[in-house]
């Protein structure tokens, strides 16, 4: 079983409490439809589970989609301005619409200070926290995109909602019986 | 059912353009990473070989090269590693056909292509380690970090 290496910490971006009992890590690459759609389904299920954190670790296949590292180190140049999550989300919902134009555009919707986002997309902070992301995610298995591990392993099952919801809900009870 | 760490690595040449020959002896005194994949175009496989290919500066740092074989032939490797960019080479274990994958144990007969198989052998030649992964399985890249790790100077086999 592939476990999640190095496990969850402070470098990583969050949503939910750090302390919450149940762990959702997933590697993904912006520019996949795959992750796309896994991205409305882990809002739906965020939705409906609120004892979650859900994190989210870069994997960009650069080679295969041309725009998925520099959309990256855009979520991670936004995310120095404490707005990781508001571009996670854009980038998520214009998949289609990935060129420096629109990051930047983007940046200014969420109200990054420009000067300062257009420093830090080219910077060496944020290309090596993109790569250290993916190298993380080679060493724990991940195989393609999206790859999820729940409590630090790797879930090999369906992210169809219905399947990771019951899933997580299983977990949790098994937790409350204990 | 394929050849075991510690055995010699079988030496062959193979095509990898239609003018180019790749042999393993060629890499003596690098690690090599061989991977055996049952086809060009196949989802599993196009999902596999761009993440060793986003790892290349990862495995040169533990002095290993790449190199992915299958029964395809030259021009199919070329349009695959052309559709993905690919940047280590394809070997096509074309004629006789699959020859490369029967010497290293991993061919299936019936279905006539290979497993999807991962090797890594040493500066000498040597398998250290070999996985054969279930066909519809993509083994992604852990394993092989790990293997070429233990390979590292100063790091006992």
């Amino acid at each position: 079983m592939s476990r999640l290496r190095p496990p969850l910490n402070a470098q990583d971006h969050v949503q939910g409490r750090h302390d919450a009992p149940i762990q959702l890590v997933e590697y993904g690459d912006y520019e996949c439809p795959f992750c796309g759609r896994a991205h409305l389904i882990v809002k739906a299920v965020r939705a409906m589970a609120d004892d979650l954190v859900f994190a989210f670790r870069n994997f960009p296949l650069s080679q295969v989609h041309p725009h998925a590292l520099r959309a990256a180190h855009a979520a991670e140049a936004a995310g120095l301005q404490d707005r990781f999550w508001p571009m996670h989300d854009l980038l998520f919902e214009n998949q289609q619409f990935l060129e420096d134009e629109h990051l930047f555009r983007y940046a200014g919707l969420i109200g990054c200070n420009l000067d300062q986002f257009a420093e830090d997309i080219d910077s060496d902070e944020v290309a090596e926290k993109v790569r250290s992301d993916f190298l993380s995610g080679a060493r724990s298995g991940v195989n393609g995109t999206p790859t999820f591990f729940i409590d630090g392993e790797r879930y090999e099952g369906s992210w169809e909602p219905e399947v990771l919801l019951s899933v997580l809900q299983e977990l949790r009870g098994a937790r409350e019986l204990r | 059912m394929a050849l075991d760490a510690g055995k010699q690595a079988p030496d062959f040449s193979l095509n990898s353009t239609p003018d180019q020959r790749v042999s393993l002896r060629d890499f003596r005194g690098r690690n090599v990473v061989l991977a055996f994949y049952p086809a060009d175009w196949s989802p599993v496989c196009s999902d596999q070989l761009p993440i060793y290919s986003e790892l290349l500066p990862e495995f040169r740092k533990l002095g290993a090269e790449v190199l992915g074989i299958s029964v395809d032939g030259v021009w199919c490797h070329i349009a695959f590693a052309k559709s993905r960019n690919l940047r280590f080479p394809l070997l096509s274990d074309f004629e006789p056909k699959g020859e490369v994958a029967r010497t290293y144990d991993v061919y299936r007969k019936r279905e006539g292509f290979s497993e999807r198989a991962l090797f890594v052998i040493d500066r000498e030649g040597m398998i250290r380690w070999s996985y054969v992964s279930p066909i519809g399985v993509n083994p992604g890249a852990d394993g092989i970090l790990e293997a070429l790790e233990g390979l590292q100077p100063g790091r006992k086999p």
